[in-house]
C-alpha cells in the first residue's frame, strides 16, 4: 500500500512539534482567591510529557455537529430573548498568527439578567424563555469565527463577600491537534467588576489577562440592528523544524 | 523559541460547563453494538475525597491498529477500521462523580526515535476550580510487557506509576482520577 511504503518500517517518524505551553500566559492551577481551586489543584509538579502522536494529532470535528441556528443564539427558541443583541466574532489563530481554518468554537454563557440556564443556577434573577445560551460554529478558511448573541449579565457567586463575576461568554477551542486544546472566558472591554474577581486575576501577567477582553468594533455593528465586539483567540503555535521552509535562521 | 503572538490564558469551565459542553453522543467513542467496546468508568475525587461533580473528561486515541485519521499523522491519515469510530469522547461526571467513556481499545504506536508507545488514551480534565485542564493518560493492565517498554510511562516516578493504569472491571475498565493528595493522579504538561 502506497501510504505503507511512503514510511517504510525503520524510516524516521518525523512529527510536528507544538511549543511547550507558556506557564506565564496561564494562571497557576493553585489560586487561593478563587477558592474552589485550593481542593481540586493538583500538589505534585506535572510531569514531562514528550509530544508523540497522540498529542501532535487530535479530533477534527466537523459540519455534523451543528445545528441550523447553533451561531445565533437570538434565533433558537422560537422569539427573541431580552436583552442587548450583539454579534462576537474574531479568528483562531495559533501563536505565529496562522488562522486555524474549519474548528470546532463552542461557547456558553448567562442570560441578560445574569442567569444560566442550569439547574444549580438559583439566584433571583429571571430566565428567559428564548434563551438558552449555547452556541456552536465552524471557523472559516481564514480561521474566522461569528456569533449572533445577547449581551450577557453579571451575576453575584459566594468565592466572598459580595462577590460578582464580571460579564462574559465560554469559549472552547480544539484547534488543530490534542496540544491546541483550549477553554476561556471572554470578557467586556471597561468592566467595573474586574478588580474583584479572582478567576480574571488569576492570569497574573496583566497583558495575558488584556488578550481575555474582546474589544468593541464599531465597524461591524448593524445600524439599528446590533452591536459588535472581536475577539481574537491565540493557540499554542509550532516549532519550525529543520525540514520546514529552509528557516534556519534561528 | 516563544510564541510571536501572545497566548489566550485558560480558563475554568465554571460550574455551568454543562450548557454548553454536553453532547448527548459524547461518552461514544464508538458506536454502541461495536464488537469489542467495552466502557472505561472512573470517579474524579478532590483533595479531600469528595466526589467532583461538575467536571468533565475528554479522550483522545488512536484506533485499534495504531492509525489516526489526521493529516499531522507523517505515516497518512487513515480512516479507522471500526466504523463509526471518532477516537474523541467527553463525559461530564455525575452526582457521584463519576464519568464514562465506550471505546475500544487503541493499537500501539510508533515513536519518532523508533520505539514503540504502549497502547493508551490522553485525557483532558475540566472542572470548576481548574484554571487551566489537566492532562493525564490512561494504560491497559494487560499490557504488561508493553507497559514496560513504555518511555513515557518510564518517565514518571515510579512509585506513581499505577495512577496511570486503569483496572479491569465488570464491564470494561475503572480508571480513577484523584485530583490532589494521596495517590494524586500523575498529571502532565505537554
Amino acid at each position: 500500500m502506497t501510504q505503507e511504503t511512503a514510511h517504510p518500517t525503520g524510516s524516521r517518524l518525523v512529527l510536528p512539534r507544538y511549543r511547550r505551553d507558556d506557564v506565564d500566559a496561564h494562571p497557576p492551577l493553585l489560586s487561593p482567591g478563587y477558592g474552589s481551586t485550593v481542593l481540586r489543584a493538583p500538589r505534585q509538579p506535572l510531569t514531562y510529557l514528550p509530544q508523540r502522536l497522540t498529542e501532535v494529532t487530535g479530533p477534527l470535528l466537523g459540519e455534523g455537529r451543528l445545528g441550523e441556528f447553533d451561531h445565533d443564539l437570538t434565533r433558537q427558541h422560537g422569539g427573541e430573548p431580552q436583552g442587548q443583541r450583539i454579534i462576537v466574532h474574531g479568528r483562531v489563530l495559533d501563536g505565529d498568527g496562522r488562522p486555524v481554518p474549519h474548528t470546532l468554537v463552542e461557547i456558553w454563557q448567562a442570560n441578560a439578567a445574569g442567569r444560566y440556564r442550569h439547574a444549580t443556577d438559583t439566584w433571583p434573577a429571571p430566565l428567559d424563555p428564548y434563551f438558552e445560551g449555547v452556541g456552536r460554529v465552524l471557523t472559516d478558511d481564514r480561521g474566522h469565527y461569528r456569533f449572533v448573541t445577547i449581551q450577557p449579565g453579571a451575576y453575584p457567586w459566594r468565592n466572598h463577600d459580595n462577590a460578582w463575576r464580571p460579564a462574559h461568554i465560554h469559549f472552547s477551542l480544539f484547534g488543530r491537534a490534542f496540544t491546541q486544546r483550549l477553554v476561556t472566558q471572554m470578557y467586556f472591554p471597561g468592566d467595573p467588576l474586574f478588580f474583584q474577581d479572582p478567576i480574571f486575576n488569576s492570569v497574573r501577567d496583566p497583558e495575558a489577562r488584556e488578550r481575555m477582553i474582546a474589544r468593541y468594533d464599531h465597524a461591524t455593528t448593524v445600524p439599528e440592528w446590533a452591536l459588535a465586539y472581536e475577539f481574537d483567540i491565540v493557540l499554542r503555535g509550532r516549532e519550525s523544524t529543520p525540514f520546514e521552509d529552509g528557516d534556519d535562521d534561528e | 523559541m516563544s510564541e510571536r503572538l501572545g497566548l489566550t490564558p485558560a480558563q475554568t469551565v465554571g460550574p455551568y460547563l454543562h450548557i454548553g459542553l454536553r453532547w448527548p453522543d459524547g461518552p461514544y467513542v464508538v458506536p454502541q453494538g461495536t464488537p469489542g467496546a467495552f466502557w472505561i468508568r472512573g470517579r474524579i475525587v478532590d483533595g479531600a475525597g469528595q466526589p467532583v461533580v461538575d467536571a468533565l473528561v475528554e479522550s483522545w486515541q488512536a484506533d485499534p491498529d495504531g492509525r489516526f485519521d489526521h493529516p499531522d499523522d507523517p505515516r497518512g491519515a487513515r480512516p479507522a477500521s471500526v466504523p463509526g469510530f471518532r477516537g474523541f469522547g467527553r463525559s461530564e461526571t455525575d452526582a457521584a462523580g463519576e464519568y464514562a467513556l465506550l471505546t475500544v481499545k487503541p493499537g500501539p504506536l510508533p515513536t519518532p526515535d523508533g520505539g514503540t508507545e504502549a497502547p493508551h488514551l490522553t485525557l483532558s480534565v475540566f472542572a470548576r476550580g481548574l484554571l487551566h485542564r489537566l492532562v493525564t493518560r490512561i494504560y491497559f493492565p494487560d499490557e504488561p510487557a508493553a507497559n514496560a517498554a513504555d518511555t513515557v510511562l518510564a518517565g514518571v516516578d515510579a512509585d506513581r506509576r499505577d495512577t496511570l493504569l486503569a483496572t479491569p472491571a465488570p464491564d470494561g475498565l475503572r480508571f480513577d482520577i484523584r485530583l490532589q493528595g494521596d495517590h494524586e493522579t500523575v498529571f502532565f504538561a505537554v
